[in-house]
């Protein structure tokens, strides 16, 4: 049986004319069908009020429709190609951009696009179980929209390594499907992405603050000299956008509600009254935040620089900067602990860039917690949620072995430890948070320890019936 | 033309009447072959070859000798080595030549003087010409490993004539032309002596000569010219050549050298300088096979493998030479899989009978293993059309590495054959490297099981799939991969260190064993490298450098 993939698979890449591709694309769909089988979602649903791109242009990717999941047409999409583009930085700074893969970066380029591939469909399958607890049909609709762009952007990287990368790229899309999130003897590339989420406030937290540190990975890649990486990056940019819309609006709606409880029963335990008490919202927050500022990897990196250098990787908003983007005579000051003291020192630009990703990446962070603040504000609830120093829970880069606190103390590893509780979930949190996730499937209802969205999606009211089960 | 400043094309043409440095007389069976260099006679100006010194150009003339000895005078049975100069037979390279020049300079005479040194030997071994040097001077450095490489030293006993191999002592540098090698390897001089022998920049002479084996035999002046012809009469008289051969003319080379290639009658070259690289394609024969070996003393320098081989001889040495930056090498070859296995039948059936076709056959020989030692990156690229079958399979397996594309590429019709190789007994041992073993023995070295396994698939058209299967080849992309994989692979390659690729495919391309020739390449030629780049050496106080400025080399003491 043929199948007619320039109808199945929308695209604007003309799989239709590079039947290479489509043969590439061919032997690999039915792979990643069964995937998604087997390892994606496990509510079974009949539907689901998607949004599905099938062109890049502005009504093109904001078509939504009941479709069933696994008939959801996963496409190729690349942001229009700039035909004077040159590259933004680097040695190879103002030559034309790549449209092949150079020999000479094959390897680089190829173990980027892996690295970011591998966190694709990571996050589908951590997620894997949470609908069976979702706190509405709303909620469980975002859940799998989050699960099939995911998929997308699976399909994405695949899309590059199929294309431009050979029969050792092929391997590679191949391996994408076989490493599995949790898997003991094939897990996932980034050990942040082998943890299950467990419950509905990780999730929030996750497309929060880890769904961003994506969105800084693709932001750098977006520079990229390899035009077509650049191009499928950003395009996948705009889909990042709605998770992380959902972990903010996720977090806004738990604190309101949080705020709700605590005025009703005028207590900030709110445990026994079914809600989430803002000391383990904050919990939370300090261990998300302190494993996605992980994956930024070490501050001072030699690898970071080679990429810079040879254009793979820029900065964020490159074009932006007022510099001369190569940054051979530059310095840049991070901050490090030195003889048992925090402070900062000045060190080559070039090497600091995972630092300066990073720092934009806190400041993006830092929007958050404003507007779950003003959530609070606006409740008449004294109390504010904080970010943790960015030494605090590190286990990469210059703060990994020293014990920082929330506040920014470097204390000793017994003083932490003592306060270990205080900053992260514990187990009783975990527990209670668990308890709490019972699933809701009703149009219109709503778990009781989340306040309800304030619109729904595309203009349908809350009580739509988003999801249809079989 | 060529990509290096200040270097001129070297061209490797000549023919004995235009020899500067060479007298060659042909006698019955004793050709005399003597040294008589031309002071002004340099191949790049800036020194002169005092003291029968010599440079890239006397080798040159004197490869053109051995290769004429060897086809257009099979009646020629010994061969005299001597000088023309009185009391000085020769005193090796000239230093202010090595001096000057640059180090690819120095590395590629060095290894194109060792493979004329090495033929010499192989015509002693399988030509039946046996070499003898009559040194009736001193032979000094590159002199006396000249005459190492002939078969007999006989050395003059006039109480002044000696041998030496003064480089250690007074150049700072090795005897690089296989002298440390073959004093102890051949000569079997003992390790203490050969030590003594040379760091003594005089050298030995007489009677001593003799004892340590560095010559066999020392033979007063007056008795010098009665010996000598003895003695090349009575080499003369073991050889295995047949009486009344009549030899073939080598005329000159037809070839058509433009800046984006050279091309010969059955060798194309194209370059293609942006990516560092050449498009090397060897034609498969062509018109009707010889039947009888008459017909291919007819056809002579005109049969298919040995016009060829003498192209293909001719390419590799001007691109090693002129072409220093084209890095990588792909090897193609075009042609009728049948036709190329007919012709390399009649070099297998007539090879052991006939003083030619044995002849072409170490030619091919000789030119493959100078493939093994080229320091560039050898790519085969084994397409449909190809002809890669028995001696001509030899040609990919000596490349670092081999691509067969499977089945056909898009464009082209699907009729027709796809790329197919053809193992023959060729493949077993008839073209052995320097190692000893033959390609395949080295590709599978230790696994003797495999190449029996392979022994019985000769004569069989092995398609890409089981080509890889059977371990002939690195990859085989289907038409979907096969650019982008090769274009990857060859920019990926440009990518790399050329010097550190030259060092991993010297180590890779040669297994196992080693023999005297291999470890001249191998363990002499890379060491010699080494001190050629060391400021001990090639510094402005280095002994190469300071050699004849009346002041003394400053070395740096440190041991390394
Ligand atoms: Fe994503
Ligand atoms: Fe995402």
């Amino acid at each position: 049986m043929s199948i007619d993939y320039s109808e199945k698979i929308p695209n604007n890449v003309d799989l239709a004319g590079d039947r290479k591709l489509q043969r590439a694309l061919e032997s690999w769909q039915p792979n990643f069908l069964t995937w998604w089988k087997t390892m994606g979602p496990a509510v079974p649903t009949e539907d689901v009020y998607l949004r599905t791109a099938v062109a890049v242009g502005r009504e093109g990717w904001a078509h939504f429709d009941h479709v069933a999941m696994e008939e959801y047409r996963w496409g190729v999409f690349l942001a229009e190609r700039n035909s004077d583009r040159r590259i933004a930085f680097g040695e190879q700074k103002g030559e034309p951009v790549w449209q092949q893969v150079p020999g000479e970066y094959r390897a680089d380029l190829q173990r980027l696009i892996v690295i970011q591939g591998d966190t694709e469909p990571a996050s589908v399958e951590q997620q894997r179980r949470l609908g069976e607890t979702a706190p509405s049909l709303y909620d469980l609709r975002n859940l799998f929209q989050v699960n099939v762009e995911e998929g997308r952007h699976l399909w994405a990287m695949v899309y590059l390594l199929h294309a431009y990368f050979g029969r050792n790229g092929r391997e590679e899309a191949e391996a994408l499907l076989q490493r599995n999130s949790g898997d003991l003897d094939s897990p996932r590339i980034l050990g942040a992405f082998n943890e299950e989420t467990p419950d509905w406030l990780s999730f929030f937290m996750f497309t929060y603050f880890t769904d961003r540190d994506g969105k800084y990975q693709l932001g750098t890649l977006k520079e990229s000299a390899f035009d077509p990486l650049s191009r499928t990056c950003e395009f996948m940019l705009k889909e990042e956008a709605h998770h992380m819309f959902v972990g903010t609006t996720g977090v806004d709606r738990v604190v309101a509600r949080a705020a709700e409880l605590m005025r009703e029963h005028d207590t900030d335990e709110i445990a026994p009254h079914g809600g989430i008490p803002l000391d383990v919202v904050q919990k939370y927050i300090n261990f998300h935040y302190s494993v996605s500022l992980d994956l930024f990897g070490s501050e001072q990196s030699t690898n970071a620089a080679n990429y810079f250098t040879a254009g793979l990787k820029g900065r964020w908003q490159e074009e932006r900067r007022k510099d001369d983007h190569v940054l051979t005579d530059d310095a840049a000051r991070i901050q490090l602990v030195r003889d048992g003291q925090l402070t900062s020192d000045e060190v080559p630009a070039l090497l600091a860039l995972n630092h300066d990703l990073q720092s934009e990446y806190v400041s993006d962070c830092e929007s958050g917690l404003k507007r779950w603040n003003r959530v609070l504000e606006k409740a008449g609830v004294g109390r504010r949620l904080t970010l943790p120093h960015v030494g605090f829970n590190r286990h990469v880069g210059v703060f990994s072995g020293h014990h920082i606190t929330p506040s920014g103390q470097l204390v000793g590893e017994d003083a932490w430890e003592a306060k270990r509780d205080a900053w992260l979930p514990t187990e009783a949190d975990k527990t209670h948070v668990r308890t709490l996730m019972r699933p809701v499937y009703e149009p219109g209802k709503i778990a009781g320890w989340i306040a309800p969205p304030t619109h729904g999606i595309n203009d349908k009211p809350f009580d739509y019936e988003y999801v249809h089960f079989p | 033309m060529s990509t290096t400043t200040d270097q001129p094309e070297v061209s490797f043409d000549t023919e004995p009447s235009a020899y500067r440095h060479w007298k060659i007389d042909v006698d019955g069976e004793i050709a005399q072959l003597r040294l008589d260099i031309d002071e002004a006679g340099g191949i790049v100006p800036g020194y002169e070859l005092k003291m029968n010194s010599y440079d890239l150009g006397v080798d040159i003339e004197l490869y053109d000798a051995t290769q004429r000895l060897r086809f257009e005078h099979p009646e020629v049975r010994a061969v005299v080595l001597t000088s023309a100069k009185d009391r000085n037979f020769c005193a090796g390279a000239n230093i202010r030549m090595l001096a000057q020049s640059s180090h690819p300079w120095k590395v590629n005479f060095c290894k194109f003087t060792n493979e004329t040194r090495n033929g010499i030997e192989d015509a002693t071994a399988n030509s039946g010409q046996t070499w003898i040097a009559a040194l009736n001077g001193t032979a000094a450095g590159g002199g006396y490993e000249m005459a190492l490489a002939c078969e007999q030293i006989l050395l003059i006993d006039d109480n002044s004539s000696a041998v030496s191999l003064p480089e250690v002592p007074l150049l700072g540098v090795l005897p690089g032309t296989g002298g440390l090698t073959r004093v102890i390897d051949k000569r079997r001089v003992r390790k203490d002596r050969a030590d003594v022998f040379a760091t003594r920049s005089e050298g030995v002479r007489g009677k001593q000569a003799v004892e340590w084996r560095l010559v066999d035999e020392v033979i007063p002046k007056r008795q010098w010219d009665e010996a000598v012809a003895e003695r090349a009469a009575a080499a003369a008289g073991r050889s295995t050549r047949p009486a009344g051969a009549q030899g073939i003319t080598l005329p000159p080379l037809q070839r058509e050298v433009t800046a984006d290639g050279i091309r010969y009658q059955h060798v194309e070259a194209r370059f293609e300088r942006e990516q560092g690289l050449v498009e090397i394609t060897v034609f498969g024969p062509e018109g009707d096979v010889p039947d009888t070996v008459e017909r291919v003393h007819e056809l002579g320098a005109g049969f298919w493998p040995l016009a060829m081989t003498r192209e293909l001889d001719d390419l590799i040495l001007r691109l090693r030479t002129n072409e220093l930056e084209l890095g990588t090498w792909i090897v193609r070859t075009k042609g009728d899989v049948e036709d190329a296995l007919a012709f390399e039948r009649v070099i297998a059936e007539h090879s052991r009978d006939d003083w030619l076709v044995n002849e072409i056959r170490h030619y091919f020989k000789r030119v493959l293993k100078r493939l093994d030692v080229t320091s560039r990156s050898l790519i085969a690229l084994i397409e449909p059309g190809s002809c890669f079958a028995g001696a001509l399979l030899e040609l990919a397996l000596a490349c670092d590495r081999q691509y067969m594309l499977e089945g056909f590429m898009e464009e082209d019709s699907q009729e027709g054959e796809p790329a197919q190789l053809v193992l023959s007994e060729s493949n077993f041992g008839a073209f052995p490297m320097s190692n000893g073993l033959s390609r395949l023995g080295s590709r599978f070295y230790g696994d003797d099981d495999t190449v029996a396994k392979l022994r019985q698939e000769t004569g069989r058209r092995i398609e890409a799939v089981e080509a890889m299967e059977l371990g002939l080849v690195t990859d085989a992309p289907d038409d979907i991969d096969w650019e982008d994989e090769i274009r990857i692979m060859l920019e990926e390659r440009a990518s790399l260190s050329p010097d550190a690729l030259t060092g991993m495919e010297a180590n890779h391309r040669f297994v196992g064993p080693e023999t005297m020739e291999s470890r001249i390449f191998s363990r002499l030629t890379a060491w010699q490298n080494w001190i050629f780049v060391r400021p001990n050496a090639s510094g402005p106080d280095g002994a190469l450098r300071r050699y004849g400025t009346g002041r003394k080399a400053d070395f740096d003491r440190k041991r390394v």
